[in-house]
């Protein structure tokens, strides 16, 4: 299929860019970076919509189904004869509405960026990163190798570390970079060691291939894979565990979410990029991507869809106490890839879990734009307060009218109210999981209902509350601010009525799917209480926030130190690995290793000292030495030799 | 294209040196010399290509074989294959990068350019070498050049360092003797002659309890040059206390020596002894790795950070050739040469840091991004590819080894794989820590007046990273290269 | 006429040896050491031309190794008497113990 050879331009054009202003950006391109950048970016962003319609519309389909094309692939580092790492292009629904996704919404940061980094002195530097994660994560998605992922995955964190610690000489800036590379890291350790071991029993590593052999149940490979075992768990359920860890770590699922809060101590367009939209819905993706695999084990399902579920309520309960804004989001958005997660892994008797699938992706879709919309709105207001606290905030809605309304639209959509994008993608998610499992039902429904109650009292204390006594020394925002928040906004609008469920599902068939309006009776009622209790304790100043805190007591206070998570890691690290591993580590070496290496040395000086006194530089001493021994042989040999 | 150019052209440049009478002339006779090898390795490495393209499968190409010693049947017997060519291209890149680093040496330079020359000398010899006691010959020639590097223009306890290095080095030689005299006096079994030459000895089949006996001492001889556990502890120490192109040169090339002796002598002549021995390879590899990591962990001295990590990285070469697949000791290859180009730009880094700031404690450094940005950008590069980032040559170095061990399929060492494998997140751990102390954060009072690298710096960082990038971008091609040497050493493996 | 046995001659050279080496081994002054070991030489100038006498009468080797040993003990104490003037020199002593600088 030739004719998709130009898809490898989408990743080309950001790599170009990253190279050109990581490479002379300081000389030559200091202000036109961000021109410079966007322009690749936006010829990007136009080939992949090209993509996605040619692909949707024109030759995608084969006998009504969406079919898995790889138009090019090339050997790039080949490990055996049927191992290799291939660099190649996977098209299917999802890596084409990834494509789209991603493309567009960096161009809306690229934007964005453009007035709010203004002025920075490593501006050229900003764009060549955001350059770098863009081309990252697009070889990402487009990834047709299970290694070329794996690659791509890497690329993606060190992009997220750069930008991350891109204030660098803000010490919380660099432990948060540290942090957010160092979780992910761990987590990729147990994505490699699954690689490994799909790879050993499947021997390929391309994806087409790796699928089609394990996803049949029957299959030489798959038998092989599931007889193994390690600890009385087969080696196909480790494997996809571990996959899944990878995925999780990216994805911020309990309990690997740790750096995904700190990590807003970057940029706030870079939060929007790549901690809400994009990199953060790599996990989701990686299990969609081996989706047919993963629905064969139910163990591994299992384990998804509860530490989905288990992640979007813990992370739902955390936001509702936090008052940095972009931590709120940051949680809200682990709330909300649990959701994704969970559907992803629902496992209904009646048989493939296709609902699911579509409904996750169709949640990362709506989730990207309306996600996105919060994290460049909060960055406006950041931009205009200087402040990431909300207790500054308040009454903004009538400095900043245009932010003040897109950012609603977003947050009636995060809430699920329709007919925000938001409420279809979460009314089919909750569907499929009432199809499955009634716990995670009820859990997401409570969840819809928090959500809702943070989002709008994060709302109500930035937008009415107290009045601000800012002095407007500037107004909201240049032209290039606001062009991206009224485009995402429109797409917030209009994303949930898209006929997704044609395009994009598990099998590549259309699946029939349609609102039940007695079925979304009981989430928008939830929602829409949850909204207005925000606003009864937020819309005006008073102590009622305060007392509810004191009612609640302990689970206030465990919520609002994040559940302790945090402590309890850096015991492990600092106390355990530091103190108990390392530290012995490098005693054991510079005492016992090394001890014994300069004893042996000590030993050899200790004999030469005692012995040194024969050299005592005397030839008489010599002499008589050496006679005397002449004398000894001649008498050995004389009378003993005979 | 003769091979002894190779030798011939340092040591020609050596002896310039001597006779030339001020840094100037010096350091141009130097930079001259090491462009020459690096030009000379590159027109072999085409000339190789070409050779290969036109269908010539002899194992060794370029051979040359002069009767050196009848009396013991030395000869001088050169040749290369694509690991040995691998080996002599990382080898002129870093002899250029190191010359590069040393431009402003102001004390005794005419003896240091010497000693590097002299050292370069008995690298290219050793990998060309297809003579055992020719090899042995050019190991021992290299090692007393950096007792003297240490010793004279060293920094801290240098004299203890190159004492202790030189004497570990000696004690590893003496055992890879012991491996090769046990190899010659076992020649003559098949009713031929005593031989020491490579390809003659790989052609015969050595009795397996000779082997047996004989392995560990070649093994473990040259695996102290590769930093084996518990023979490491030369390397913290003598690395800290060289001077820059030093302990490029050491950690770049010497512990490479190491590493090609233990798989083109101990592994490629003595098969079945390996074989037998490999868990204890595994073993000690794993335990280095590991080890090695958590002990960088604590490091604060930046010089013993990458020393340490080095300790670990070249578990990654043991570990490779101990698993005996031939993915794994391609990535052993990979490793040797990636771990050297990387490792030669971090000491590169670091002392571009220390001439300027005086320090090398990561505590007293901070924010020299500000400052120097392009010494900071070399030393995040270094980092990056030290934990294995794709684009990098670790990643690919540490992946084939990962792949090939796991082809392995005996659980223990399935697992000693996983530890490795996890060795990734402490070097991680490491790395981020002292690129976040040193390049990130708040900056020092004392240092915001310094400047930036200088245009010999700036040439020698470029030239090692365009290295690790070539090698991380399109690894295909370094892949091909060694594919016919592994392939003959796998040929040992199943007879 | 009755010939002086050889055992008599090998006595003496003997015992002139051993006085040469007890000289030597005991005697810190360098003349009196250069003394010592011209006798170790002279006793064996005698048994060289002791044994050509009386076992290989018609031969003449004995004699010239004798001559050979003469010339080097010449030769010798020129260069010790030389050495050992330079010594007393730079440290005004001829005792072999006062010159330790080269000692470990």
């Amino acid at each position: 299929m030739s004719t998709y050879l130009y898809i490898a331009l989408i990743p080309l054009l950001p790599l170009v860019s990253f190279l050109l202003l990581g490479l002379f950006g300081r000389k030559y391109f200091r202000s036109s970076a961000g021109a410079l950048g966007t322009m690749a970016l936006a010829a990007s962003t136009i080939i992949s919509f090209a993509a996605a319609y040619q692909y949707f519309f024109i030759d995608g389909k084969a006998d009504g189904i969406y079919q898995k094309i790889v138009p090019f692939s090339v050997s790039w580092l080949p490990f055996s004869e049927s191992l290799s790492i291939d660099m190649g292009v996977l098209l299917d629904p999802i890596s084409i509405m990834m494509l789209v996704v991603v493309s567009f919404v960096s161009l809306m940061v690229h934007i964005f960026s453009l007035g709010y980094m203004k002025g920075e002195e490593r501006f050229s530097t900003y764009y060549s990163f955001l350059s770098l994660f863009t081309f990252s994560m697009l070889g990402l998605v487009l990834s047709s190798n299970i290694f070329q992922i794996y690659m791509f995955w890497e690329l993606v964190g060190v992009s997220s570390f750069l930008l991350i610690g891109f204030y660098f000489d803000k010490p919380t800036a660099v432990a948060a970079a540290k942090k957010a590379f160092i979780v992910t890291r761990f987590a990729d350790f147990g994505f490699l060691v699954g690689i490994l071991i799909l790879s050993y029993y499947s021997n390929t590593l391309d994806f087409p291939t790796l699928i089609e052999k394990l996803s049949d149940p029957g299959s030489e490979a798959s038998l092989a894979i599931s007889s193994a075992g390690f600890l009385g768990i087969s080696a196909f359920t480790w494997a996809l565990a571990l996959v899944f860890m990878g995925g999780a770590g990216k994805s911020a699922m309990f309990p690997l979410h740790i750096w995904l809060p700190d990590a807003m101590e970057g940029p706030t367009p870079v939060s929007a990029l790549i901690h809400a939209a994009t990199m953060v819905v790599a996990g989701v993706y990686l299990v969609a991507r081996l989706f047919p695999v993963f629905s064969t084990n139910d163990t591994a399902l299992t384990l998804i869809s509860y530490t989905g579920v288990i992640s979007a309520l813990i992370a739902a309960i955390i936001a509702c106490t936090q008052t940095d804004i972009k931590r709120v989001l940051a949680y809200s958005t682990m709330s909300q890839i649990g959701y994704m997660m969970f559907a992803l892994g629902l496992n209904p008797e009646s048989g493939d879990n296709n609902l699911g699938y579509m409904a996750s992706m169709f949640h990362l879709f709506t989730h990207a734009f309306f996600k996105s919309l919060l994290f460049l709105g909060a960055g406006a207001i950041i931009h205009f307060v200087h402040s990431n606290d909300m207790r500054d905030m308040g009454g903004l809605r009538k400095w900043m009218p245009l932010t003040h309304a897109t950012f609603l639209i977003a947050c009636l959509a995060i809430a699920g109210i329709p007919p925000f994008a938001g409420f279809f993608s979460k009314e089919e998610i909750l569907l499929a999981a009432y199809d499955s499992n009634m716990i995670i039902y009820f859990i997401a429904l409570i969840t819809g209902a928090l959500t809702a109650f943070y989002m709008f009292r994060l709302y109500f204390s930035i937008f009415w509350n107290k009045d601000s006594t800012h002095t407007a020394d500037h107004g909201e925002g240049p032209l290039s601010m606001k062009v991206p928040l009224v485009i995402l906004a429109i797409f917030t609008l209009v994303a949930g009525l898209l006929p997704f469920s044609e395009y994009i599902t598990a099998n590549g068939a259309p699946i029939e799917t349609h609102i039940n309006l007695g079925f979304s009776i009981a989430p928008v009622l939830l929602a829409i209480t949850g909204t207005i209790l925000a606003g009864w304790l937020y819309k005006t100043p008073g102590d009622k926030p305060a007392k509810l805190a004191a009612a609640l007591g302990g689970l206030y206070r465990a919520a609002y130190h994040k559940f302790y998570i945090d402590e309890i890691y850096l015991f492990i690290t600092k106390k355990v690995l530091f103190n108990l591993v390392g530290k012995p580590a490098a005693w054991f070496d510079r005492n016992i290793v090394d001890g014994t290496m300069n004893g042996m040395a000590a030993v050899t000086a200790k004999i030469s000292w005692l012995t040194k006194g024969i050299q005592n530089g005397r030839v008489q001493s010599y002499a008589l030495w050496f006679f005397g021994g002449v004398a000894a042989l001649s008498v050995l040999f004389i009378y003993l030799w005979k | 294209m003769n091979l002894t150019l190779l030798i011939l052209i340092p040591l020609l440049t050596a002896v310039a040196i001597l006779f030339s009478k001020e840094l100037k002339q010096v350091r141009a006779i130097a930079l001259g010399g090491a462009l020459i090898q690096l030009l000379l390795a590159f027109v072999f490495l085409y000339l190789y290509l070409q050779a290969r393209a036109g269908g010539n499968n002899s194992p060794m190409l370029f051979e040359d074989n002069y009767a050196w010693f009848t009396a013991l049947h030395i000869n001088y017997h050169v040749g290369v294959d694509g690991i040995s060519l691998a080996m002599i291209l990382l080898t002129a890149l870093v002899v250029v990068a190191g010359v590069l680093v040393s431009w402003t040496m102001e004390n005794m330079n005419k003896e240091f350019f010497f000693l590097l020359l002299l050292l370069s000398l008995g690298a290219y010899g050793f990998f060309i070498s297809l003579d055992l006691f020719t090899m042995f010959f050019f190991l021992e020639l290299s090692v007393i050049p950096k007792f003297l590097l240490i010793g004279i223009w060293g920094s801290g306890k240098k004299e203890y360092s190159g004492m202790k290095l030189a004497l570990m080095l000696m004690g590893g030689s003496a055992l890879v003797f012991i491996g090769l005299a046990g190899l010659y006096f076992n020649t003559a079994v098949a009713g031929g002659s005593y031989t020491f030459d490579l390809m003659e000895i790989a052609a015969l089949d050595i009795p397996v309890d000779v082997q047996k006996i004989f392995f560990p001492f070649a093994f473990l001889g040259f695996g102290i040059f590769t930093a084996i556990f518990p023979f490491h502890t030369w390397v913290p120490d003598g690395h800290a206390s060289a001077p820059t192109a030093a302990s490029m040169f050491l950690a770049g090339i010497s512990m490479k020596l190491g590493g090609y002796g233990c798989l083109r002598v101990a592994t490629f002549l003595m098969p079945e002894g390996a074989e037998a021995w490999s868990w204890v390879i595994i073993l000690l590899s794993t335990i280095a790795i590991i080890y090695g990591a958590f002990a960088t962990m604590m490091q604060t001295d930046l010089k013993y950070i990458n020393a340490y990590s080095s300790v670990s990285h070249c578990g990654f070469v043991l570990l490779g050739i101990g698993m005996l697949t031939q993915t794994s000791i391609t990535g052993a290859v990979l490793q040797m040469v990636s771990h050297g180009l990387m490792t030669a730009l971090f000491f590169a880094a670091i002392g571009m840091i220390y001439s300027r700031t005086h320090t090398r404690q990561v505590a007293q450094l901070g924010g020299l991004l500000k400052v120097m940005p392009f010494i900071s950008s070399v030393f995040v590069i270094a980092g990056l590819c030290s934990l294995g980032l794709p684009g990098f040559s670790g990643f690919v170095a540490e992946m084939t080894v990962f792949m090939g061990s796991w082809q392995n399929p005996d659980p223990w060492y399935r697992l000693a794989t996983i530890l490795a494998c996890a060795s990734i997140v402490v070097t991680a751990v490491y790395i981020l820590r002292a690129t976040g102390k040193t390049i990130m954060g708040p900056i020092n009072d004392n240092h915001k007046m310094i400047g930036d690298a200088g245009w010999n710096e700036k040439l020698a960082a470029l030239l090692l990273i365009s290295g690790i990038v070539v090698i991380g971008v399109v690894p295909f091609w370094l892949n091909d290269l060694i594919q016919p040497g592994t392939t003959l050493i796998m040929t040992k493996f199943f007879k | 006429m009755s010939s002086i046995p050889l055992t008599h001659i090998l006595f003496v050279s003997t015992a002139l040896f051993f006085i040469g080496m007890y000289g030597l081994f005991t005697r810190r002054n360098m003349i009196t050491m250069l003394m010592s070991v011209e006798l170790i030489l002279n006793s064996v100038n005698i048994n060289f031309v002791a044994f050509n006498k009386y076992l290989y009468p018609d031969k003449l080797d004995g004699i010239f190794f004798s001559l050979f040993i003469i010339t080097i003990a010449a030769a010798e104490a020129a260069v010790a008497i030389a050495i050992i003037i330079n010594l007393y020199r730079s440290h005004h002593s001829i005792d072999v113990e006062d010159a330790t600088e080269m000692k470990y």
